[in-house]
């Protein structure tokens, strides 16, 4: 593995370990807030409970959370000093906001979790729903910072100078919204599948069912809200990528020839050797009316973009097929649970019902993943979209892929110590809280 | 005007990293240096005393960190290039820090692997900052050679030397004693107390040892220290003050003063801290080929110092009163189980 390649792996990782604690950061406290409001309305202890318990598990996920990200503001100078050295002006606004952003975060948390029964219970509330605003607004800050990369604005470049920097400009580039929203649903959209799964397990196995109903009901109708908005926001990001990005677009649908009536292509193996894609369906025209709104339109493909300029397109359509294909899953799921309320159905309480909850569990969060996969494998060979190139951007120091190894190796441990402490969180819950509520 | 003000900030973050995340630091290495059968007794205390804070301590870092790449970003990078190996040791260090002492007093069940967590959070209590004092101690230490021909001398030499060790082992040492000073203030009982001012001595020996150290190795390896520290008015002034606030300091102790030792721990690390980067300010980093990045050297466009500025006004003002409310309203006296 030589450095360049380390040095990505490397990024790849710490921002992908990254981003399953900062979604579980974002979304946990509004959970924790449903739960807790409901407690003070209604005084049953199990609200309480599971305030309680989620807020323990919170404190895990939150450490966890804290140091990866303190890692990764050290990683982009210690991977990618030339990037670092133009970017940081430019797009370091969002992260100069999130700096109080994280510290309103770290505040509010230390009034929440050490704060029961020493405040008034609604300020005590109150710093909760602060936690979980201000874990939003950094995740919208840092994804404007990372849609910069993707459509940068805020400066001109010429000769290899960046002057006429306007870091404001830079912060509201074209790309920030589309992303952000995306990005902030498909948190809610992951962090409650997961957390809706692991309480439909434990009621099918009948442990302290009053419990785990109520903690299953309150993620469940975040997660089923935010998988119907999920697919309509990527509608919106894919448009914004054929503009902006007509590479990535190419490479995410695997489309190697520019042409009218382009077909969507799903599924499929992209031979990129001899430009097609192999066992995919293709659907004539769908590209070019989901683009362009008509289907004879012309979609750019490849063949446009100068072969040093174009992105892996196995992987970007691997992953773009998986990220939709599983949200069409969680959308699946979601159109029944509402039809069951709707329709007043007691399907929330049937075993296949849970059991597809059960299944969905780990499916948003491989979204996301494959999700970022297609951002930043899809930008490449750029670091900075049409600007700086990745393999320009690299430390010049050798030897990465020992420290490459390092983080893998530490990474690997802290998943495993999160999942062990969780199982145990989970374990305790019957000494705990049982108080035997009826379900 | 903004770059003052936006300088002001990386000092005052990095003041604030040196006392609460310094205390914080502390209190693991205090635990290192404890017997076995007193540990748990330092552990509840430091989590009663620390624990609501706790991740606010460690967000100057980042504060610091967010300013250097923003607004400085030769100095950043330059950090992040020649220093890659002692700040990879140094996130190591962090990343075990903060999960152990989040696990040990949230994993549900307390069993033996409290003693593991335990362990960790001690040893890298103590690396931490053993490294981030390296890393400062390197800055100004005329070893970073930005055209060096060799792994060795561009990767390892610039920090592998016994001056930015004893920095390194300096800035334990303070972590250390800001800990047992604030932790003396903390305890009720006259033993605990004993025990903690015990500690205290010891840290500051351990302090005076490592600066004796850091001159000796500041002669040999001909760092001008001693001409920076006693070369202009305002490095001899706070050198001074910051030594008479020590020994007041002790006065305090033995009285029992809380708030006075508080106080003067404080005031002695802000003119420690001043006259060491007084003496160069405003240049950060020494290189060993004579040149060196200032703060006027690198600083990014104007336009970004202002909005940087601007926000760090604009976030001050929602963190500063919070911040001040958080630490007074959580009462330290209560041993009560956290929920
Ligand atoms: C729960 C997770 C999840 C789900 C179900 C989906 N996505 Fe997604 N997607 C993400 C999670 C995600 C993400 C991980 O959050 C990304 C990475 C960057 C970003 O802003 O969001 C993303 C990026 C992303 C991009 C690239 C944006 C860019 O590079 O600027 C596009 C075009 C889509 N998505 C489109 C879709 C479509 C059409 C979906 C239809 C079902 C879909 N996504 C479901
Ligand atoms: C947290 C969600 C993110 C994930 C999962 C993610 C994922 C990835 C992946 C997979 C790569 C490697 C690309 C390749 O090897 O081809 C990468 C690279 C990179 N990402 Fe992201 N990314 C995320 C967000 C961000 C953000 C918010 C930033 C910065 C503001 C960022 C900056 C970078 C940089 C500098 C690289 C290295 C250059 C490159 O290889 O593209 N990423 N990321
Ligand atoms: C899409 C990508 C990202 C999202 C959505 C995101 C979001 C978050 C959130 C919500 C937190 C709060 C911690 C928690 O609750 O667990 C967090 C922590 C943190 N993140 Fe990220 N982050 C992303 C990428 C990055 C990148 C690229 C950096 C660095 C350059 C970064 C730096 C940090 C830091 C320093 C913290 C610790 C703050 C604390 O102690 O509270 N994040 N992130």
């Amino acid at each position: 593995m030589d450095n360049f390649l380390a040095a990505r792996s490397q990024m790849a990782l710490s921002l992908g370990f990254h981003i399953i604690f900062s979604c579980i950061g974002m979304v946990m406290p509004f959970f924790m807030a449903v739960s807790h409001f409901m407690w003070l309305r209604t005084g049953n202890e199990n609200y309480k409970n599971v305030t309680k318990a989620w807020s323990k598990g919170v404190a895990i996920f939150f450490a966890t959370g804290a140091v990866s990200g303190t890692v990764l503001s050290f990683e982009l100078g210690l991977l990618w000093p030339e990037f670092m050295k133009h970017a940081g002006p430019i797009f370091g606004m969002p992260f100069s906001l999130e700096g109080t952003a994280f510290f309103i975060e770290a505040i509010a948390l230390g009034f929440f979790l050490y704060g029961w029964g020493r405040f008034n219970k609604w300020f005590h509330w109150f710093t909760g729903v602060i936690v979980g605003l201000s874990g939003i607004i950094s995740g919208i800050l840092v994804v404007a910072a990372n849609s910069w990369m993707n459509s940068p604005a805020g400066f001109d470049y010429a000769n290899g100078k960046y002057t006429n920097i306007d870091p404001i400009a830079a912060m509201f580039n074209k790309a920030w919204f589309s992303q952000s929203l995306h990005m902030t649903i498909a948190a809610f959209a992951a962090t409650g599948f997961a957390v809706a799964g692991i309480h439909a397990l434990m009621i099918l196995r009948k442990t302290n069912i009053g419990f785990h109903s109520i903690a299953f009901k309150i993620a469940a109708v975040f997660a089923i809200i935010a998988a119907v908005l999920q697919p309509l926001s990527g509608d919106i990001s894919a448009k914004f990528v054929a503009k902006t990005q007509p590479a990535k677009l190419a490479a995410m649908e695997a489309h190697f020839n520019t042409e009218r009536n382009a077909p969507l292509i799903i599924g499929g193996i992209p031979d990129e050797k001899n430009k097609k894609v192999d066992y995919a369906v293709k659907l004539p025209g769908m590209l070019s009316l989901m683009i362009n709104g008509d289907t004879n339109s012309e979609v750019k493909g490849l063949d446009a973009i100068v072969v040093n300029d174009q992105p892996p397109v196995s992987v970007v359509h691997y992953a773009f097929q998986i990220m939709v294909a599983l949200g069409m899953l969680m959308l699946g799921i979601s159109l029944l649970s509402f039809i069951a309320l709707l329709r007043k159905r007691a399907w929330f309480k049937q075993r296949w019902f849970l059991k597809l909850f059960v299944f969905a569990t780990p499916l948003g969060f491989i979204a996301v993943e494959a999700g970022w996969t297609v951002t930043e494998v899809g930008r490449q060979p750029w670091i900075i979209q049409g600007i700086m190139r990745t393999a320009d951007a690299v430390t010049p120091m050798p030897g990465i892929v020992y420290s490459f190894y390092l983080f893998t190796a530490v990474y690997v441990s802290l998943a495993i110590a999160v999942v062990f402490l969780l199982n145990r969180q989970i374990r305790m819950v019957p000494e705990i809280y049982d108080i035997n509520t009826k379900y | 005007m903004m770059l003052y003000i936006v300088i002001g900030f990386l000092w005052v973050s990095m003041l604030i990293y040196v006392l609460m995340g310094g205390a914080d630091f502390g209190a693991g290495i205090l635990e290192l240096f404890t017997s076995e059968n007193n540990r748990s007794k330092i552990r509840t205390t430091t989590y009663n005393a620390m624990g609501p804070i706790w991740e606010a301590n460690h967000m100057w870092l980042i504060i610091a960190v967010v300013i250097l790449f923003v607004g400085f970003p030769g100095i950043y990078t330059t950090v992040s290039v020649y220093m890659h190996i002692p700040l990879v040791i140094m996130l190591m260090g962090i990343i075990a820090r903060g999960t152990a002492f989040t696990f040990r007093h949230y994993d549900a069940v307390k069993d033996n692997m409290q003693q593991l967590y335990n362990r960790i959070y001690v040893y890298s209590s103590f690396i931490t900052p053993l490294f981030l004092g390296v890393i400062a101690g390197s800055a100004v230490s005329r070893q970073i050679d930005t055209d060096a021909s060799t792994f060795a001398s561009a990767y390892i030499l610039g920090w592998f030397n016994w001056f930015s060790f004893s920095v390194g082992f300096f800035t334990v040492a303070i972590c250390g004693f800001l800990a047992a000073v604030y932790l003396i203030g903390d305890v009720k009982d006259l033993t605990d107390k004993k025990r903690y001012i015990r500690k205290a001595k010891m840290m500051n020996g351990a302090m005076a040892f490592w600066i004796i150290m850091i001159f000796w190795f500041s002669y040999k390896g001909d760092i001008p220290l001693f001409n920076w520290l006693f070369g202009n008015f305002i490095s001899v002034a706070t050198t001074v003050t910051g030594l008479l606030s020590l020994i007041l300091l002790w006065i305090a102790i033995y009285r029992n003063n809380i708030k006075r030792m508080r106080f003067y721990a404080g005031f002695m690390t802000m003119m420690l801290l001043i006259a060491v980067t007084y003496s160069h300010y405003p240049n950060i980093i020494l290189l060993k080929n004579g040149a060196h990045l200032s703060l006027f050297g690198t600083k990014g466009p104007d336009k970004t110092i202002n909005s940087l500025g601007i926000a760090l006004l604009a976030g001050s003002l929602f963190i500063v009163p919070s911040l001040v409310y958080l630490i007074y309203s959580t009462p330290k006296k209560t041993d009560r189980e956290v929920q």
